[in-house]
């Protein structure tokens, strides 16, 4: 039984083709997972692997390294902070205490209500002109206040899910070094 | 001086994303002045010319860097680097949102030079809405034909494929980036065999960062020796300065390069915000060293700034005013290339641990003067013996930053907290 559908197989199959190799379609192949499951699981990652003629095991070696692709289902939003230098250097903290307090669960949690999985990154988003800078579905949000955080959570909270990103963060706190394992 | 736009000269234009209005004001004549009047050497030579050198970080001449391909090994690839993720970057996005059928066409013109059948833009997967954008530029395009078979009627032919990330720093490194384009995780290769020799599927390769190429249908059009009188001698052109931190108005500002340093953080930055004094900037992302306010008056010129101590980089300014804990920043750093070592190597990976645990422990004002001597250990052990730069550059900012700033890192010892934090918020109060 297939878990993907026939769409996101078709997708894979576009992506396969589009390459001199068809293993270079993996990461868009993962992402296409990801968008119709919000995360990767074991089943969609075989067929995957399937499609591009690797074993399950080389797509899961690969799918572990890069901290976007999330391992289990998590909020229908996803929010992410920067907490680097220029973000830190404008109030990124402020705006940590303010989403912890206010989502009601540490960074890497889910809200109760299944709305948000929200985290902090060490990775500096692209934004430090506009900072303290977050992403929510992938989407920039800058010039952060603790009122323009409300705001924007206010807005999106009862919209549908976004293309993609929808999803938990799998160890975000952990090095790449330490994905590997 | 002021800015010098030339590759921003239209950002904000209505519409520019689009190929109508692109075209409007001349775009893509640059592809089609080279497809026409160069032959693909004659385009080299014109680059070289010009002197640019590369934008990615390493200030690489491109035109040489285009000339070590073999001859008559094909195919050959063409790499373009959006993976831009040094911390205090954001010029690369700025292009792509602002221009993305600029940095198209000069993507077409490297791929003519260098005869490239297939160009590869690499975008890193936080930039999705910049991705989208790409993707959409690249099919207006080709349906105009400027991107796939016969380009404008010349035989040169040329797809573009916009590939997106997923979340590794590491991968903008240029033989990660291939890595990871392959379908790998993105772990560096051993140097030699470069790139132009082996490079993506083992083929020759380059890699050109978004703004490099961006600046392609310029020289193009103007000519390799006019680019070569803007800038300065050894820095020619302008580039894009991401400026963030303590500034009354951060964003990106074009700048001839051999401008000084002051009159971007005064003329464009507009000083230090609520009429605070600056103690410190880092002038090239979160990799390069630490520079002084004595430092304001060196020119944005790539080997001026090397020679004190430091370096351009990647063109971020990140400036830090009197209140800032040196402390913090460096753990922040620190803990930014711990997070993205890639594990390949081990002075890197367990170094950058190291480093990390060490620098919280300083912040939180726990750890003990013989324990800080270890910093300069480990970073030791890390400098120079690592695979690829990350591990070295991992220990710059923080060498740097306890040599300039020792008191303030021995201050922390045992101190129970951030003493720096702690005097700013008495201050506050009083
Ligand atoms: C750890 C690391 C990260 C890098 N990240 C980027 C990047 O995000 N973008 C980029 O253009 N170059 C990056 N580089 C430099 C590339 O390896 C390469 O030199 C560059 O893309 C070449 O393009 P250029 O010659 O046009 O500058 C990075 C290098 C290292 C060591
Ligand atoms: S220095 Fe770090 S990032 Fe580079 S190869 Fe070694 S572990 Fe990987
Ligand atoms: S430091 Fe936060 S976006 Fe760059």
């Amino acid at each position: 039984m297939s878990v993907l559908t026939p769409k996101t197989r078709a997708e894979i199959e576009r992506q396969r083709d589009r390459y001199p190799h068809a293993r270079s379609a993996v990461l868009p192949s993962l992402w296409a997972v990801q968008h119709q499951l919000g995360y990767l699981s074991p089943e969609g990652m075989k067929e995957v692997a399937e499609l591009l003629r690797l074993t399950p095991s080389e797509v899961e070696a690969v799918a572990s390294f890069y901290s976007m692709y999330f391992d289990r289902p998590g909020g229908r939003h996803h929010v992410l902070v920067c907490v680097n230098v220029s973000c830190a250097l404008r109030g990124a903290e402020e705006i940590v205490s303010h989403l912890e307090s206010r989502l009601g669960c540490p960074s890497g949690g889910t809200t109760a209500d299944g709305a948000f999985t929200w985290e902090h990154t060490v990775e500096c988003l692209g934004a430090c002109g506009g900072a303290p800078a977050m992403q929510v579905d992938h989407h920039f949000q800058e010039n952060l206040t603790p009122e323009r955080v409300d705001a924007i959570l206010d807005g999106v909270r009862g919209a549908p899910a976004a293309e993609g990103p929808a999803g938990r963060p799998h160890r975000s706190s952990g090095s790449a070094a330490q994905r590997a394992s | 001086m002021a800015e010098y736009k030339l590759l921003t000269k239209d950002f904000g234009m209505d519409g520019i994303q689009t190929l109508a209005v692109y075209e409007r004001i001349g775009g893509y004549e640059g592809l089609r002045k080279a497809l026409r009047s160069m032959t693909p050497d004659e385009l080299v030579a014109e680059v070289k010319t010009s002197g640019i050198r590369g934008r990615g970080g390493a200030g690489f001449p491109t035109g040489m860097k285009w000339s070590f391909l073999p001859k008559d090994v094909h195919p050959r690839y063409l790499c373009v680097n959006a993976d831009e993720s040094e911390p205090g970057c954001f010029k690369d996005r700025a292009l792509i949102d602002e221009n993305p059928h600029q940095l198209i066409e000069g993507t077409l013109i490297a791929a003519y030079a260098i005869q490239a059948p297939i160009a590869f833009i690499y975008i890193r997967g936080e930039y999705h809405d910049q991705r989208l954008l790409l993707e959409r530029c690249v099919e207006e395009a080709r349906a105009a034909g400027y991107v796939g078979r016969d380009i404008l009627g010349s035989d040169f032919s040329c797809d573009i494929i916009v590939h997106g990330g997923a979340g590794a720093y590491i991968c903008g490194e240029e033989t990660a980036l291939i890595d990871s384009l392959e379908g790998f995780r993105g772990q560096p290769r051993l140097k030699p065999p470069f790139p132009a020799v082996k490079g993506l599927y083992g083929k020759p390769t380059v890699v050109n960062n978004v703004e490099t190429l961006s600046n392609l249908p310029h020289i193009v059009l103007r000519g390799g020796a006019w680019f070569a009188s803007v800038g300065a001698e050894k820095s020619t052109g302008t580039r894009l300065f991401c400026c963030s931190g303590h500034i009354n108005r951060p964003g990106t500002y074009e700048m001839q390069l051999g401008t000084p340093i002051r009159e971007l953080l005064e003329d464009e930055c507009r000083g230090i915000w609520k009429g605070r004094s600056l103690k410190a900037f880092q002038p090239g992302g979160g990799s390069m060293q630490v520079l002084l306010p004595e430092h304001l008056d060196l020119p944005l010129e790539m080997d001026a700034v090397q020679r004190a101590g430091s370096a351009l980089g990647a063109g971020a300014m990140v400036f830090m005013d009197e209140t800032t804990c040196m402390v913090d920043v460096s753990m922040r750093l620190v803990d930014f290339y711990q997070h993205e070592s890639c594990g390949k190597c081990a002075p890197c990976r367990e170094g950058t641990y190291f480093e990390s645990e060490l620098m919280h422990r300083l912040e939180a004002g726990a750890l003990t003067p013989a324990e800080l001597s270890t910093l300069t250990d480990i970073c030791d052990n890390m400098n120079g013996k690592c695979f690829c730069p990350l591990g070295d550059t991992a220990t710059w900012f923080v060498m740097s930053a306890y040599q300039a700033f020792r008191g303030e890192f021995e201050e922390h010892c045992g101190a129970g907290g951030c003493p720096v934090k702690r005097r700013h918020a008495a201050m506050a109060v009083a």
